[in-house]
């Protein structure tokens, strides 16, 4: 407890307090009527109600459309289930720049539909909402139909025999069991979304902001450090409240399950109506997350004898101080520590968090450790920057300081990971080891460690993708001569040319498939280990 | 040689009293079986001995000594669980050796105690096979091999035999007391089963609501039941209120004769079945016969006298009434019990 409990004082808590104090405490003094006056705003009350109802509707449309997806990817077994799989993942990874300027190249103007109908989205918010789901797909999928997997099929044709319709069957048996898992889901997705940046930044034009956007536009444009500070305390009040209520109604939920291998859970479909859901969600997957991919890969192809990529390798753009392709490793060692450092502090908190006489103080860190996936990325990476550049903590020099603020990123992914898993594990079970020798250490390795590697092993996927496509707080603390890949991106489509346009295409496909290869050695570990065991 | 001792031993849980002020010896080499129904206390009871829950009042001792500040895994006890907690993702073999790793044994000298464990256990050869694939029966002889294998001072078994079906609880029960005896292993057991407790046990503490009702051996405790309590908890229907003056009873089912030297004034008797006997319509306590049940060696007849309980006779299936009957009954004095 006492790691995580640290790690999180010093690498979150003291950068906001130290951005906090920059807003609020000028001249000597205290100002806390700007909260006031920021709030009296409209434009200010205008963002807020659009960061809130864009939020909500993306969260229910991602759900609408990634519940079926997790069901077919957890229950059905059909060839291409686990590079699919691992597909439906990389958008997740994906830096929001570059996701947006997919969708701007399928739906903006001379997008794909601009050419082939005439149709352009980019001015509305149906860009953003699909983008939001291109984005938040894999979060559901991996998150509900993780849990799903494991479920017993028996106890649906218990509930079956017992006279149940298949639909009532799931209803009052399966859902409730998923329950945590979708709410887990449901909250990360709206957490995302309410925190949106680079998608709302490029699709959303002047016309729809959202309080991210305006932090990041108070601080980089208008230099009103005051107002982005109040910003910062607004959305730390309304995700603090919302991850409490979450806390709450998922400690009510969450009970014992009984889980079972994963490998032995999936059938192939019978039956037109499987058949025909199968082909729903491919077809969905297919369109709302490859074809914008496909759109990006094509765009980064159009210079002939791949002169984008030939590019990439010269440090002669000026862009950089080194060949851009020289972030590949860069972001690929920043990502490896990271994730070790996110897995090491998340699997702590969340075996802390798991013990069922975990008091309330406890378990009100849980709700804590959240809060970095709330406040925004940016406030992250500008508190990373004005606190840990001076004593007591100067960093400035370590390279340590990105997988830092990555992992901070990460720790909630792996702690949400983890946490039902541990907490499905019988207690009893923990109580036969300790009687038979074990102390509370070897308990965790010999009997917690094997029922959850999987989950870790999820868990450490994904804070490695999180940590690879994080954008927001890397982009300030980066260092020019070794950027990340998601930061050299942003910097070559910030610059005018269809060169540098055209390198950005290219530079974001290459991650596209750093991301898909690791994701898919993690799918073949998983793989391994499964026969491994049998 | 006593090798545990509880002296006083309180749990409070929620409120309630789970334990109150237990005191209890078991010596060494002895099977002690608790005996109660649910909500007796008694799975608290194993569960203090092993650390898994704290005391709140009075003492835990093993070898004499005091067990406070002991944590589960240096009291060097075993439990047998319930539902028997095997380790899923390990093998039969692994979960058999897990205590001896635990307590840093050399991995030849493991794989020799688990296929000695294995034998005794009557699974030779099973140590491969996954737990997952066990039937219940396989299960319970893994997990007492896993108790069994770190050679615990004291084993304890929490309902051990609760979930299988019965020929086979019947048939595990002889093996169980024979390999403790065998052994010299202490157990400390509980159960709500009588049958099982009687044929395991050499000393048996009856449970109820926290405290001891009764301590015994089998047979002392099955001839002369300490109060109403135990008598009913042991399957004895016929127990009623009454007030014995010299060598009678008044009861509600009239007049009944009481052994010598019984406990004047007032008091809970008990009829044991065998000593209802059935006598011609007309004579002793005019009773109907309300139904009858087979239990293979004699027939249990259940008598509804006219306004008194209800009584239950043994008698052999040739002399049996039919259902309906009207029939007479008086009583035994030898199968009469005046209880505290």
């Amino acid at each position: 407890m006492a790691v995580p409990v640290a790690f999180f004082v010093v690498f979150f808590a003291y950068p906001v307090a130290a951005i906090v104090r920059r807003g609020l405490h000028t001249d000597g003094a205290w100002h806390l009527g700007r909260i006031a006056d920021v709030l009296g705003d409209s434009g200010i009350r205008h963002v807020l109600w659009f960061t809130t109802w864009q939020a909500l509707a993306s969260t229910a449309l991602t759900l609408l459309i990634a519940l079926p997806g997790a069901y077919v990817f957890a229950r059905f077994d059909f060839p291409g289930r686990q590079v699919l799989r691992a597909v439906v993942t990389v958008p997740f990874v994906l830096p929001t720049v570059v996701a947006g300027t997919a969708f701007l190249a399928l739906l903006g103007r001379g997008g794909l539909l601009d050419e082939l109908w005439g149709v352009r989205l980019d001015t509305t918010v149906w860009a953003i909402l699909l983008a939001h789901v291109f984005f938040n797909y894999a979060v559901v999928v991996r998150t509900v139909g993780g849990l799903w997997a494991q479920l017993d099929p028996r106890q649906e044709e218990a509930a079956r025999t017992l006279g149940a319709t298949p639909l009532t069957a799931w209803r009052t048996v399966t859902l409730p069991a998923l329950a945590p898992a979708v709410a887990a889901a449901a909250l990360m997705v709206f957490l995302f979304t309410f925190t949106s940046f680079g998608v709302v930044q490029i699709l959303g034009g002047p016309a729809y902001s959202t309080l991210e956007v305006e932090i990041y536009r108070q601080t980089s444009e208008l230099f009103d450090l005051s107002t982005a500070a109040v910003l910062t305390l607004v959305q730390f009040v309304c995700v603090g409240a919302i991850l409490a209520v979450h806390a709450w109604t998922v400690r009510r939920r969450e009970t014992a399950l009984k889980l079972v291998d994963a490998a032995g859970t999936a059938r192939r479909p019978r039956g037109a109506g499987q058949w025909t859901l199968l082909g729903a969600v491919l077809v969905s997957v297919a369109v709302l997350l490859v074809l914008p991919l496909t759109v990006l890969v094509q765009r980064s192809l159009t210079a002939p004898d791949f002169g984008y990529y030939r590019a990439l390798t010269n440090a002669d753009g000026g862009t950089f101080l080194v060949a851009p392709l020289h972030a590949v490793g860069a972001s690929l060692s920043y990502a490896a520590a990271a994730t070790a450092i996110a897995v090491v502090v998340g699997a702590l908190a969340a075996a802390a968090l798991a013990r069922r006489d975990a008091g309330r103080i406890v378990r009100g860190f849980d709700a804590l450790l959240m809060l970095p996936l709330g406040v925004s990325a940016v406030t992250v990476g500008f508190g990373f920057l004005i606190a840990l550049d001076e004593p007591p903590l100067d960093l400035r020099q370590s390279w340590i300081l990105v997988p830092l603020a990555q992992a901070l990123v990460g720790v909630p992914f792996v702690v949400r990971t983890m946490l039902p898993v541990l907490r499905a594990v019988d207690v009893r079970l923990r109580q036969a080891a300790a009687v038979l020798g074990a102390s509370p250490w070897r308990v965790w390795r010999e009997v917690d460690l094997p029922l959850v590697r999987r989950a870790l092993l999820v868990s450490a996927g994904f804070a490695f993708a999180v940590s690879l496509g994080e954008f927001g707080a890397t982009v300030f603390i980066a260092r020019p001569d070794n950027p990340t890949l998601p930061v050299a991106v942003a910097r070559l489509l910030s610059r005018p040319g269809d060169l540098n346009y055209g390198q950005a295409m290219a530079l974001s496909t290459i991650l596209m498939v750093v991301c898909a290869v690791a994701l898919l050695v993690l799918e073949k570990l998983r793989g391994a280990e499964k026969t491994g065991e049998l | 040689m006593t090798l545990l001792t509880l002296q006083a031993a309180s749990v409070r849980l929620g409120g309630r009293t789970v334990l109150d002020a237990v005191d209890l010896a078991v010596a060494e080499h002895e099977t002690v079986c608790v005996l109660g129904p649910s909500g007796s206390g008694k799975s608290t009871l194993l569960r203090t001995v092993a650390g898994l829950q704290p005391l709140d009042g009075g003492r835990v001792l093993l070898d004499g000594r005091d067990q406070a500040g002991v944590p589960v895994h240096r009291r060097e006890v075993g439990l047998m669980f319930q539902d028997h907690q095997l380790f899923p993702q390990r093998d039969v073999a692994a979960n058999v050796a897990f205590g001896l790793r635990m307590r840093g044994t050399a991995k030849a000298e493991r794989d020799v105690r688990v296929k000695e464990l294995l034998e005794l256990v009557g699974l030779p050869g099973a140590g491969a096979r996954s737990v997952a694939a066990l039937s219940g029966g396989e299960q319970q002889r893994v997990a007492l091999a896993r108790a069994l294998a770190p050679r615990p001072r004291l084993l304890m078994l929490d309902e051990p035999l609760g979930q299988l079906d019965r020929s086979l609880r019947e048939r595990l029960v002889v093996e169980l007391r024979e390999l403790f005896a065998r052994l010299g292993t202490t157990v400390l057991a509980v159960t709500h089963d009588q049958g099982e407790a009687f044929a395991l046990a050499d000393r048996v503490v009856v449970m109820r609501q926290g405290r001891i009702a009764q301590t015994g051996t089998p047979l002392q405790v099955w001839q002369r039941p300490a109060d109403a309590f135990v008598a009913r908890f042991l399957g004895f229907e016929n127990v009623v209120e009454a007030r014995v003056d010299g060598q009678r009873a008044h009861t509600p089912w009239g007049t009944v004769p009481v052994p010598e030297d019984s406990p004047q004034g007032p008091c809970s008797l008990l009829v044991r079945p065998a000593g209802v006997r059935l006598v011609p319509a007309g004579e002793g306590l005019r009773c109907t016969v309300a139904a009858r049940t087979f239990k293979g060696t004699h027939v249990t007849v259940h008598l509804q006298p006219d306004d008194a309980p209800r009584l239950e006779a043994a008698c052999v299936l040739r002399a049996a009434p039919e259902t309906g009957d009207e029939v007479g009954v008086e009583f035994d004095p030898s199968e009469v019990v005046v209880l505290g």
